[in-house]
């Protein structure tokens, strides 16, 4: 029981003798770093990427090492960054764009879905976008308005993008690793009351963390749990505090990748256990969990032995901090849902 | 074809700076140009300056609110309150006007009142409720969105056929979105009257303004949408002051708009959560002071024999008074209540809010 990040990944467990204790914030640094040293094509973008080593120090460092032409600071326009990103990466280029906060993905948010996902489709794939868009999203961290949204559904619904959510340092370097290798655009999500939270060992080398490959984080029998990037933590703490308290035991599974979804993982999870509960804080009505609820239908609807709740943010603009806490899934709201499809 | 044509093709970038100098009316040392002379008028400037100092010493306790975790992250305007105030006062009371985050000298002085601003910087959508009968919309968190709505509320004026204008505060970065351009070519196309109102403070976070674009100015892009475009010391709150009211005179009687570029600077952090020491040298921050927006006031009426040291005193400790009454209301303010969250996304809650709305409030039993 409890975390078995490596289990997955043997190979990695001898490689870890050589590896640092990270934040998830410096794992991301370090998975730019690591790209960039490997592949002159790497350029990062953004705005205050460069010398102020971004709002969130996620590329400190990197100018100085890399200089002005792979790590550039832009002027202030999302649709700019983006659309040239889109034009650097179908001509030669791996951009990864840096979005302030994933509130402020908007005014990009025609490039992405208009242009980024369909390009490959349009040219039947003569021309493709191997490109990265980070951002980092959510609320927790008593950031002012709109700072706080967590919007994944909007790339999720959108065919032709990859949607990828790191919980930990050492799934973020090599989630962000693989994303840059990926040869179609990727939306990579960092969870920022995740960034400072904890410090994990992280190889020092270069490793990939798959896309579309969830981890199940810890393994039981009565319920599946699943959830992505800042919620992977309550959603354990809910679980052990239940395992506790009533003797449930539950496979916790951290989605690592939306799109696509691991259905294997997630499946076989649901045709153990017979019962799910699913933890976003987006908000409920389209979010991500009712595919995930569809998906179950579709593939172990027989196996149910409990409606599948959700545990999610509200139908509500996310609210300035006062209410925060209110807003997101609580460790309590958590044991309450499962509580409540455990006494189905 | 019709009009001017020539044979010669030239590919030489003209520059406009020439075409923009700065407008002043009262120089760093304060005293007043010519045009000075003409507009200088004692009352105006002690209101000037009383809502300068105000802003001011609420900028300062705000951001010592912040230190204290009394307000959350917060953006300081400390050396932009000329830009702001000398604007907001050349408006009519029923004008609207659209800021952003950093914007509440203006706010303040339009009408806006402490408490408000302060219950938005802790962190409850209550703060961008204006005084009833006030056109001051909350402040614009992404980029330059607000630039359209002005344009918008602006043409909806001229369609009610009112006499009323909207003025749009932004930044120098705003203006590399395409919000900016769009409000602005929305505006030349549609006659509206609407004043775009930027403050060049030298910044967009860490991006020094000469990154950020190559123009050499920012009230030359104003050419391009064929309007008016001034650029002004935004230092200099009663050249500002003259400056807007001009605009505004012109967006009411001939449905012109007009682009203006107060050139100012910030002497503190983006916001309180920033560290301007890692992209600037805070000693050229400093050396800023030298033409400090309050100091000039002070020097202006000074010279012109209308400083009272006894008014300036008594004035500094009523707004001192102003300014702490207001933290205590805030402090004093019931909890931010958990329905408040619920009863505002539409004008009648739909049936999943209704029940989300019951679920969260059962939670707190
Ligand atoms: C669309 C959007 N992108 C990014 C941000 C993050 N951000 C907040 S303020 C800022 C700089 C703004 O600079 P400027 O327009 O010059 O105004 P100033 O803050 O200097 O007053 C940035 C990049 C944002 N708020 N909105």
């Amino acid at each position: 029981m409890g975390m078995n990040l490596l289990q997955h990944d043997k190979p990695l467990r001898d490689r870890i003798e050589k590896s640092t204790k990270l934040t998830l914030v410096q794992a991301v640094t370090d998975g730019l770093k690591t790209m960039m040293n490997e592949d002159p094509s790497v350029i990062v973008l953004g705005e205050d990427v460069g010398k102020n080593g971004g709002v969130f120090r996620a590329t400190d460092g990197l100018l100085a090492e890399f200089g002005d032409q792979r790590v550039i600071d832009t002027p202030l326009a999302e649709a700019g960054i983006i659309g040239t990103s889109i034009g650097l990466a179908l001509n030669g280029f791996r951009p990864v764009a840096e979005i302030q906060f994933l509130g402020f993905i908007y005014p990009g948010f025609e490039q992405i879905v208009a242009h980024a996902a369909r390009i490959r489709t349009r040219t039947s794939g003569r021309y493709t976008v191997p490109l990265v868009i980070r951002a980092p999203y959510g609320a927790g961290i008593r950031a002012p308005e709109l700072h706080s949204d967590s919007v994944e559904a909007y790339f999720f619904h959108t065919p032709g993008i990859k949607v990828v959510v790191p919980s930990n340092p050492y799934d973020a370097k090599g989630l962000l690793i693989a994303s840059i290798e990926d040869p179609d655009p990727v939306i990579f999500l960092e969870p920022m009351k995740s960034y400072r939270s904890e410090r994990r060992e992280v190889p020092t080398g270069k490793y990939t963390v798959a896309l579309g490959k969830a981890n199940l984080v810890q393994e039981g029998e009565d319920i599946t749990l699943i959830a992505w990037g800042n919620m992977v933590k309550p959603t354990l703490e809910a679980a052990q505090k239940m395992e506790k308290e009533k003797r449930y035991t539950a496979d916790v599974i951290d989605l690592r990748t939306l799109y696509p979804l691991d259905r294997e993982t997630i499946v076989q999870s649901v045709q153990k256990t017979g019962r799910v509960v699913i933890v976003h804080e987006a908000q409920r009505t389209g979010g991500v969990g009712t595919e995930l609820i569809s998906l179950i239908n579709d593939e172990a609807l027989l196996y149910l032995r409990a409606p599948i709740e959700r545990v999610t943010g509200y139908d509500v603009p996310v609210p300035l901090f006062s209410l925060e806490d209110d807003y997101l899934p609580s460790v309590a709201r958590i044991a309450d849902g499962i509580e409540r499809v455990m006494g189905f | 074809m019709e009009g001017f044509i020539t044979q010669q093709l030239s590919l030489e970038a003209k520059r406009q700076e020439e075409n923009f100098p700065i407008y002043q009316l009262v120089t760093p040392e304060g005293e007043l140009t010519d045009d000075g002379e003409r507009i200088y008028n004692a009352e105006l400037v002690r209101r000037m300056y009383k809502h300068v100092l105000r802003a001011r010493l609420f900028d300062r306790k705000a951001v010592n609110l912040q230190r204290q975790g009394r307000i959350g992250t917060y953006a300081p305007f400390e050396g932009q309150e000329a830009a702001q105030i000398g604007s907001a006062m050349a408006l009519d009371e029923k004008d609207w006007i659209f800021p952003t985050y950093r914007d509440h000298a203006a706010t303040l002085t339009f009408g806006h009142s402490m408490v408000h601003v302060l219950l938005y910087w802790a962190g409850r959508f209550e703060g961008c409720i204006p005084p009833q009968g006030k056109h001051i919309f909350p402040p614009a968190v992404p980029i330059a969105t607000q630039i359209l709505h002005a344009v918008g509320a602006a043409w909806a004026e001229k369609m009610k056929g009112t006499a009323q204008v909207a003025l749009a505060y932004f930044g120098d970065g705003a203006t590399s979105e395409g919000d900016f351009h769009e409000g602005l070519n929305f505006a030349s196309v549609f006659d509206v009257p609407v004043i775009f109102f930027c403050q060049n403070n030298g910044y967009a976070i860490s991006v020094p303004v000469e990154r950020q674009m190559r123009s050499k100015t920012i009230a030359q892009k104003a050419l391009a949408y064929d309007m008016a475009g001034v650029r002004v010391d935004g230092n200099d709150c009663l050249a500002v002051y003259h400056a807007t009211k001009m605009a505004a005179q012109r967006a009411r009687d001939e449905q012109e708009p007009t682009l203006i570029e107060a050139v100012t600077w910030r002497y503190g952090a983006h916001t309180t959560a920033d560290d301007p020491t890692k992209y600037r040298d805070q000693k050229q921050s400093e050396e800023r002071r030298k033409y400090d927006p309050l100091l000039r006031l002070e020097k202006l009426l000074r010279g012109q024999g209308d400083w009272d040291d006894t008014w300036a005193e008594s004035l500094h400790q009523t707004l001192q008074q102003e300014i702490e009454q207001a933290v205590r209301e805030i402090e004093s303010y019931p909890k931010a209540d958990v329905t408040h969250m619920f009863d505002h996304v539409f004008a009648v809650p739909t049936w999943n809010i209704r029940e989300q709305r019951q679920y969260c409030q059962s939670l707190l039993k």
